[in-house]
């Protein structure tokens, strides 16, 4: 074994190059195994033969093929992002926007009701004994399976919009955030809590000056968690309002019409928003750790 | 301000003031402490289960919007076979299989590219990446592959429960540390016998956590991807059509029994993971 410097391309860049391309050549292989018997039925309807060559080309360009090439994707993408007015109601940017600002309004929540649940468990033994538990007996409950019913409930009481939809991400979001907390705040150990101590420092101070700094990094471990099932919530939260707005309502109508490239379209506006949004944190966290001087 | 109302409050402090004074006694005996430990938290539980009730009654809310325990209750008692019926569908036909599929096949694939560095670099920032997607999106995709009956859902929870399993696998295995493997090296153990004796040992704690996070998120797909086309039997069916036909009560019963199969489905995977890594330190502290 040769040992060679680290190089960033090597090391980081060609390895995932590879798998990539691995999986667009499976891809492109699956989308001709997979179209070919609707262009032989159709050949076979109109009477015709078709050769190999024939097909290859024809599975690549259905109007509703049973898995879409990556280019027809990409040219769904573009025809609904760059090519409509943001304004209308077929651009996909409108409907990431819908499924966005419930997401972040719940991520909002969530985080403020996670950090304050988890300030009272670590200072006050009661709420740590009798919460804790149901915190986590909470998250084997399936919230989402509830999602469809607190949009409707919530609706039939005049409450409707962003506000359910951000509910249901809240609710997915806190859990995590609670979790990482109560780890961060009680990760100072003995000796310096004692420190606090001989400076007479009052709760508060331990707080803000030893807990709270100890406690960023699991914070934004936490929320890098959070922010994706937000927006995981969020889309679900969409789908029984009727396929109305946003990319869980785009799923729900491609499913509905059998429109697969609005549904691929829809997937991959959905993960590449979630990417965004986990970088962003992940820029967030490095930043504020080299305030912290955490990192040189 | 209402009697009901005067009664959930004296509930919520009564009941708080018992966990206070009972978090604050220092039990002598180590049983003690242990039934402190379990009561607290039912104590907590059932004021909220009574809150509930004296609020239901006090604001006259009707039973549309949220129905009362009790009345849950005896929906559920009601409703046992279609429940069951549900459960059989939604629950031993989809999660169980996918849930056995999806981690079998992640923890399969990353035996197999244990012995590629370069695979491994490769996999694991898209297995990180997918992981953090909304892979429920791909439901009504499935459901259009595999039909609308229950093996489409078990394709979504196969998709869903892959990835962190690959990623936590590929990780503990990676955990045993240099100084034991050059140990195992000096007995002469070949690729099986370290992996045996040694990394996948080293591996569990991964493994579990993998397995835990798994047993909701199948639960969840299944759900969420009934949403988009089912057979007239199943959990997320039943849901979405009493809300449509207004029976809350209903839908309640279903929560109820997806509450409990997913708290005792995460439950008996916590006490494997006991029984597996009981040298592991989170363990034998009895805090697992």
């Amino acid at each position: 074994m040769t040992s060679t410097k680290p190089s960033l391309f090597r090391d980081r860049v060609l390895p995932v190059l590879t798998v990539i391309a691995v999986i667009l050549v499976i891809w492109h292989v699956a989308v001709v195994y997979l179209n070919a018997p609707f262009v032989r039925d159709q050949a076979a309807r109109a009477g015709t033969v078709v050769t190999l060559g024939e097909i290859i080309p024809q599975t690549f360009n259905q109007e509703r093929p049973i898995l879409p090439a990556p280019h027809q994707i990409i040219a769904e993408l573009w025809d609904t992002t760059i090519a409509k007015p943001i304004t209308s109601k077929r651009s996909l940017v409108y409907h990431a926007w819908v499924t966005l600002s419930a997401t972040l309004m719940g991520f909002g929540m969530g985080t403020v009701l996670g950090i304050l649940l988890a300030v009272g468990i670590v200072h006050n033994r009661a709420m740590d004994k009798s919460l804790m538990p149901w915190v986590i007996a909470s998250q084997t409950i399936p919230i989402l399976a509830i999602a469809p019913m607190i949009i409707v409930v919530l609706n039939s009481i005049g409450i409707s919009g962003l506000l359910p939809k951000a509910l249901i991400s809240t609710y997915l979001s806190f859990f995590p955030i609670v979790v990482g907390m109560v780890k961060g705040l009680r990760s100072p150990d003995v000796l310096l809590l004692d420190l606090m101590h001989t400076y007479n420092a009052s709760r508060a101070q331990t707080f803000w000056k030893l807990r709270w700094p100890a406690a960023l990094p699991y914070l934004f471990t936490s929320l890098k968690v959070a922010i994706a099932i937000s927006l995981v919530g969020a889309i679900v939260g969409e789908l029984p309002t009727g396929a109305v707005a946003g990319l869980g309502a785009r799923l729900l109508s491609g499913s509905y019409y059998g429109q697969t490239i609005q549904i691929w379209a829809a997937l991959f506006m959905a993960a590449a928003l979630a990417a965004v949004l986990v970088s962003i944190i992940g820029l967030a966290h490095t930043q504020v750790l080299k305030r912290m001087g955490a990192k040189p | 301000m209402n009697g009901y109302i005067l009664a959930a409050l004296a509930i919520w402090i009564g009941a708080w003031t018992l966990n206070e004074w009972l978090v604050r006694q220092r039990p002598a005996s180590a049983q003690a402490k242990q039934a402190v430990g379990i009561i607290v938290p039912v104590i907590f539980g059932a004021t909220l289960l009574a809150v509930w009730e004296c609020l239901v009654y006090g604001f006259q809310i009707p039973p549309i919007l949220l129905p009362a325990p009790s009345a849950i209750w005896v929906k559920l008692i009601n409703s046992v076979p279609v429940l069951w019926a549900d459960f059989q569908q939604t629950f031993l036909k989809s999660v169980i299989t996918g849930y056995i599929a999806g981690c079998g096949l992640g923890f399969a694939v990353a035996l197999l590219i244990d012995r590629s560095p370069f695979l491994q670099k490769g996999l694991l920032p898209i297995g990180n990446f997918v992981s953090a997607l909304p892979v429920v999106g791909i439901a009504p995709i499935m459901v259009m592959w595999f039909g609308f009956d229950w093996p489409s859902k078990v394709a979504v929870v196969v998709i869903m429960t892959f990835f962190p399993m690959l990623v936590n696998t590929v990780q503990g295995l990676a955990s045993a540390s240099h100084m034991e493997r050059d140990l195992m090296r000096t007995y002469a153990a070949n690729w099986g016998q370290t992996l045996i004796k040694l990394r996948l040992p080293a591996a569990w704690p991964f493994i579990f956590n993998a397995l835990k996070i798994n047993s909701t998120l199948a639960l969840i797909g299944a759900i969420v991807a009934e949403f988009f086309g089912t057979p007239i039997v199943g959990m997320g069916f039943r849901i979405s059509t009493e809300v449509g036909r207004a029976n809350i009560d209903m839908v309640w019963a279903e929560i109820a029994v997806a509450a409990v199969a997913g708290s005792v489905f995460y439950g008996l995977v916590a006490l494997a993971e006991r029984w597996v890594t009981f040298w592991h330190p989170s363990v034998r502290g009895g805090r697992a």
